[in-house]
């Protein structure tokens, strides 16, 4: 199991996307959002709170080591239209997350998903989808 | 800071999503999106008493519209978010998208350092007044954020609360003038007057310098007037727009909003608390903007 969270991690699924990149408030321009980054680990802390929600995730990294994550999605109004709440997860619950992760990189992440441990998926709020307008549809593309 | 890499990546990907607007017709202001209420497959829209929302629009014709009277609930759905700074004009890299700035506005521009739009900085590195929970002033309010809208009306003011911050403000229309040289205020001083049956021009003085414009950093000086026309298009619907006048920073008044729709909602709507807490800012900062900037020195 562990060398199967190590290869999930060690590869840590850097996976080209297809979105636009952003420049919004909070840090998106931090973002490498042509990357994603899945990774397992024990909550240490779900704060639930503005400006946005936060968690702090405990996972465990190459030769035994633990790499301590931050996460963030959008605040907590936005997030509870999409079945997110006070009560999503508490300390100690396992969860796997995919992340935007920083350009910088740090362990630090904006929250594409959080796969809790009754299998339910928590999808969060994309930078493409929340803070940068849609690209254009074939028929408004630019001229060649 | 960032590396010399990631200011590349920052400005190619710039240069890529320029493209994109480039091919923007329109500003981002399209109607509010209906909610997904009955699709089993999403969690329920939920309103600040965890109960379904519901519009009151209905499907079919809705009623004319009153006389005189834009009071109710109002959604304006996403395009009131403006995450690009003001909506008809979307700080987005396009030069159509530009204000008419003076040369002092230009270099006031040049003083403001926004955490979103074409010039955004790191969080830590933004010095927008609204992102330290200072008051977003107007016509901010109308241009960040701009979320569910609560309007009353009396014979002689209309009170609009707003659900971003819980602010409330107040606009005259008992027929007064702006008072004379008056101590510059956050929101200013608003007068409304009924140009016909269904629009409210509101005009708005003597706000305090400090707030910006929008999210982008557009400035303003204490000589900015206000314009917003508010349009009761029917029984269900209403419109906003907002026209800037300063001509210290701007060579002539520019469109900022046009003709934002909202939606009206049923009368128990019970809005969600959206405010900026300084304690939830730092704690938000110390545990995310700092190592997102690199300024928390590790």
């Amino acid at each position: 199991m562990k060398r199967n969270f190590l290869i999930a991690f060690v590869s840590a699924a850097v996976l080209a996307i297809a979105c636009t990149p952003s420049f919004a408030h909070h840090g998106a321009a931090s973002y490498d959002l042509d990357k994603k980054v899945v990774f397992k680990g024990i909550v240490t802390q779900y704060l639930w709170a503005n400006p946005h929600v936060l968690i702090q995730v405990e996972a465990a990294a190459e030769g035994g080591q633990t790499v301590h994550w931050v996460v963030e999605t959008e605040n907590p109004s936005a997030m509870v239209n999409l079945g997110w709440s006070k009560d999503s997860m508490k300390t100690g619950d396992q969860v796997t997350v995919t992340v935007t992760p920083v350009k910088n990189g740090r362990p630090y992440g904006r929250i594409i998903d959080v796969v809790l441990p009754s299998g339910q998926k928590l999808q969060g709020i994309h930078i493409a989808d929340s803070e940068v307008p849609r690209p254009p549809a074939a028929s408004e593309a630019p001229r060649q | 800071m960032p590396s010399r890499l990631d200011t590349a990546r920052f400005v190619g990907a710039a240069v890529v999503l320029a493209a994109f607007f480039y091919a923007r017709s329109s500003p981002s202001q399209s109607a509010p999106t209906e909610f997904q209420q009955g699709d089993a497959s999403k969690p329920p829209v939920l309103d600040g008493w965890y109960r379904p929302v519901i519009r009151q629009a209905k499907k079919g014709n809705p009623a004319p519209a009153p006389k005189h009277d834009i009071s109710g609930t109002w959604d304006p759905g996403q395009a009131g978010i403006q995450i690009l700074g003001a909506g008809a004009l979307p700080d987005d890299g396009n030069p159509e998208h530009t204000p008419p700035y003076t040369a002092l506005g230009l270099q006031k521009l040049g003083l403001t350092k926004p955490s979103a739009g074409f010039r955004t900085v790191l969080p830590t590195d933004s010095n927008d007044p609204a992102y330290a929970c200072n008051p977003a002033g107007m016509p901010r309010l109308d241009l960040h954020d701009l979320r569910v809208t609560e309007i009353l009306q009396t014979p002689r003011e209309v009170i609009v609360l707003y659900q971003f911050g819980r602010i409330w403000r107040k606009i005259w229309t008992d027929g007064r003038d702006f008072p004379k040289d008056p101590e510059p205020r956050w929101l200013g001083y608003s007068v409304g007057k009924w140009v016909d049956d269904t629009t409210l021009v509101v005009q708005t003085w003597g706000t305090d310098e400090r707030t910006w414009i929008d999210r982008a950093g557009r400035p303003h000086s204490t000589d900015l007037r206000v314009e917003e026309r508010f349009h009761r298009v029917d029984g269900d619907h209403l419109e906003l727009s907002v026209t800037v006048n300063d001509p210290k920073m701007y060579t002539k008044p520019w469109v900022s909003l046009d003709k934002l729709r909202f939606q009206m909602m049923a009368p128990d709507y019970d809005s969600r608390e959206m405010m900026c807490s300084p304690a939830e800012l730092d704690e938000y900062n110390r545990l995310m903007g700092a190592p997102l900037s690199n300024t928390d020195g590790k």
